[in-house]
């Protein structure tokens, strides 16, 4: 066997000229499960769209941090008026776009006017929502006006649907980003691999690395040995059955942080006999989250009790709300009028944290009469007929957006749920910028969702990165769907 | 032999019409909303509508097939929704991975599994025959993702002597490329060897069971020769059919194979426009696909007379 190995090596060795490893190493090449569509994070919601270009090829006014904390960015200071509509923005000057034309305040306007036009088809339209002008004080100044106060709207401009793009290139942002980062974008072999180049001529503090790939392993069979083999050196999100495998690597690091994706098993509340505040607590009383967890997650998750991610500021742990209680729950089922339980469905998008979840949910609901009928959809269908037709019992989704809870306030939104009491805090909390008073209206909401069940809440989805033990500053936690190459650098 | 030419291209041509019917209809009922799934959950239905209108969505089903089969006519595919560039461009990029990976893996396929058919039925009901045979028994019976993954082990984990996976296109060298379509090419074509063997070999044993190969015999010509001048050549119609049938399914059906070496192919980009409902691209692949299976076939078809001299007259 030995004899074979070194032979074949050896014979290889002519061959191979690629495995030649350079002193200071610059270059990163990043596995992730998933291609973009296209390169413009202000037209479309795939994650894979900000996992490559938010804050190496885009900017915003402000930017998100590691811990999910506000920072500067392209706007190095702003004043906000007293009463919370007028936002007044100083931005860095010297600032180029990748083509060499200037960024300015023109290029601030031109683009929140174009997230909130008429023809926009930004997926996250309502972040601008409240906007009512953006003027051009000089060229180093920008001021916008909000028709009503918008508490988070220093995170809101933060978000990846809200960089700033010129209005030179903005078009051909989708084959071609051109922003203001410290990254260029260099080519895309569709299917295959996007690279990422340094920009010599960034404003801000020089990146290490010279040159980012990110390469497109679709399954997770792939990831481990081109992990193994070095081929890829890094993968930020990793399906959890791949860990067991990778972690016994040496040479490799694999980091468990949080997402902001709260897993949840949505009701349909207007539906009988979901309508029924004691038909959801026997729902919630019957699933035992652990189970799921380690079922599903192969242990990687963090149980929730309401729709609020553990990694923010203002998290309140509600999972004893309805603990794991089987006889509760069938006595929640008799306070409701069906001791014998019912019939129900289970819709489930092809994800494996929901197809593996939904049959432990199918058999733990059993042990309280409710008869589950699984049926598995395409995602395209969940969208179809779970989202925009409501036409659905129950279903298992996470949502991944950051700071989302508002979303059980919105009219029409697939868990028809409408709670008066609810849409106050929230309709409250978006007027409100005092961040003590935020964070005691947002444990309020979160309160409400763990008491009133709009939804099961089953687990935070864990972010599992797996890189080479010698890179350095690449992000553990995702308080937003990135992958910050800013900091990233080899270690010798 | 024009006329029968003509028939054959005819119903080629047929079969394309027909195909583009069914294959936009098909796409055209199944359930989704493109515009929405590019959105996502957290947009608006105004950006949603919008963005339904960009993309010429909201025009009749009939209007949308001939602006679509009028297009291709002159090598226009449309326009991917997602992706937003050339249908024609994309395929092109994905072609020039699947179309060489397909060939790689049906001339080994040819040139592993034809000699097998050979030797194993010179051998026929000896010891060689039944373990060459069993041999080609596991081959067809091992799954090719399997076989991919050792193969991944040995040759780019363990050895390192290639890439695990990835492409790093054509651009980087010839060379480069090769390397990178290597260990896919063999998890190919071992399986579609192994078949090919069991034909070959079952094809000559009937050729070598007919009257004119014992008179050849008899009349003293040496048994290789009988069996590769007067047998092979006859026995050759039906290997023709199973390598077209092969070559269709290798340039299709590598999804699976593509997946596991994350290569930028074919199968994967309809794999991934069905799941985003980027029914142009779906449509237009399929189209390619159906299109090559057409020509293939036609080729087989015309190359039967240059075998069997009797088919020359014929019809």
């Amino acid at each position: 066997m030995k004899f074979w190995k070194t032979a074949l090596t050896a014979a290889a060795f002519v061959l191979a000229t690629s495995g030649a490893v350079l002193a200071a190493r610059t270059d990163l090449t990043l596995g992730m499960v998933l291609e973009p569509p296209h390169l413009d994070p202000t037209a479309g919601a795939a994650a894979a769209i900000d996992e490559v270009v938010y804050a190496n090829v885009f900017e915003g006014l402000t930017r998100i941090g590691s811990k999910g904390e506000v920072l500067p960015d392209l706007a190095e200071s702003w004043t906000v008026s007293e009463d919370g509509t007028v936002y007044t923005f100083k931005l860095h000057s010297g600032v180029k776009f990748h083509d060499g034309t200037d960024f300015d305040a023109s290029d601030v306007k031109f683009s929140l006017d174009r997230a909130r036009g008429a023809e926009s088809v930004n997926a996250q339209k309502a972040l601008f929502a409240h906007i009512k002008d953006v003027a051009v004080v000089d060229p180093t100044t920008v001021k916008v006006t909000l028709d009503e106060p918008q508490g988070d709207f220093l995170y809101d401009m933060g978000w990846g649907d809200a960089v700033m793009v010129a209005p030179e290139s903005a078009a051909g942002n989708k084959e071609k980003p051109i922003g203001t980062g410290p990254f260029k974008f260099d080519h895309w072999a569709k299917g295959s691999e996007i690279t990422l180049v340094k920009n010599p001529d960034y404003w801000g503090k020089p990146v290490a690395l010279d040159k980012a790939v990110f390469r497109v392993v679709p399954d997770a069979a792939a990831a481990v040995p081109a992990l193994l083999s070095g081929d890829i050196q890094a993968f930020p999100n990793v399906p959890p059955e791949a860990v067991a495998q990778l972690k016994s690597d040496p040479n490799l690091k694999v980091v468990i942080g949080t997402t902001e994706g709260e897993t949840i098993m949505s009701i349909n509340n207007k539906k009988p006999p979901f309508d029924k505040l004691a038909v959801r607590q026997a729902l919630a009383s019957a699933i035992n989250r652990k189970a799921i967890i380690d079922g599903a997650q192969d242990g990687y998750g963090t149980p929730i009790g309401s729709h609020f991610s553990p990694a923010d500021a203002g998290y309140i742990d509600l999972t004893g709300v309805y603990p794991y209680d089987v006889a509760k729950a069938k006595e929640y089922l008799k306070e409701a009028g069906l001791p014998d339980g019912f019939k129900a469905t289970l819709k489930l998008p092809p994800t494996p944290y929901a197809r593996n979840g939904g049959q432990i949910i199918q058999s733990e609901l059993k042990e309280i009469g409710v008869d589950v009928q699984i049926i598995p959809v395409e995602w395209a269908d969940w969208l179809k007929q779970v989202f925009t037709d409501k036409d659905f019992d129950l279903t298992i989704i996470s949502h991944t957006e950051p700071a989302d809870i508002g979303i059980y306030s919105r009219p029409g939104y697939y868990f028809q749920y409408d709670n008066p009491k609810f849409n106050d805090v929230i309709k409250e909390l978006s007027r409100t910028a005092d961040q003590s008073k935020r964070l005691e209206l947002l444990g309020e909401a979160q309160k409400i969702l763990a008491h009133d069940v709009p939804a099961v809440y089953l687990f935070e989805l864990p972010k599992i990165g797996v890189w080479d033990a010698k890179l350095e500053g690449m992000w553990a936690n995702s308080p937003i769907q990135a992958n910050d190459l800013t900091q990233v650098k080899w270690s010798d | 032999m024009t006329a029968y030419i003509l028939k054959r291209v005819a119903i080629g041509i047929v079969t394309l019409v027909f195909a583009s019917i069914v294959i936009f209809a098909v796409l055209e009922v199944m359930p989704g909303d493109p515009a929405r799934l590019m959105l996502g959950i957290n947009a608006s239905a105004d950006s949603v509508e919008t963005l339904r209108r960009q993309m010429g969505l909201d025009q009749p089903l009939i209007v949308r097939y001939l602006h679509w089969a009028g297009g291709m006519l002159t090598g226009d595919f449309g326009k991917s929704f997602t992706y937003s560039s050339p249908v024609r461009d994309l395929i092109i990029e994905r072609g020039v991975v699947s179309l060489p990976l397909a060939l790689i893996a049906l001339f080994l396929s040819a040139v592993i599994g034809i000699p097998i058919g050979v030797f194993s039925a010179s051998r026929r009901g000896k010891a060689a025959d039944t373990a060459v045979m069993g041999v080609a028994q596991l081959g067809v019976a091992i799954p090719n993702f399997w076989f991919a993954l050792l193969l991944i082990y040995v040759f780019a984990v363990w050895l390192r002597l290639v890439p695990a996976g990835g492409f790093p296109g054509w651009s980087t060298g010839i060379w480069a490329g090769l390397k990178g379509l290597i260990l896919p090419a063999v998890a190919l074509a071992l399986p579609q060897a192994a078949i090919l063997a069991r034909v070959t070999r079952s094809a000559l044993l009937e050729v070598l069971g007919e009257d004119y190969i014992r008179t050849a015999r008899a009349k003293g010509l040496p048994r290789r020769r009988v069996l590769l001048h007067h047998a092979l050549r006859n026995g050759m119609i039906p290997v023709m059919t199973i390598l077209g049938l092969q070559f269709a399914f290798l340039l299709a059906g590598t999804i699976i194979i593509e997946n596991v070496f994350y290569l930028p192919g074919l199968g994967r980009l309809v794999y991934q426009a069905i799941t985003q409902r980027d029914l142009i691209v779906v449509e237009g692949i399929i189209m390619v696909l159906v299109a090559s299976v057409v020509f293939i076939n036609l080729l087989v078809d015309l190359s039967y007379p240059l075998v069997d001299p009797r088919l020359r007259h014929a019809r």
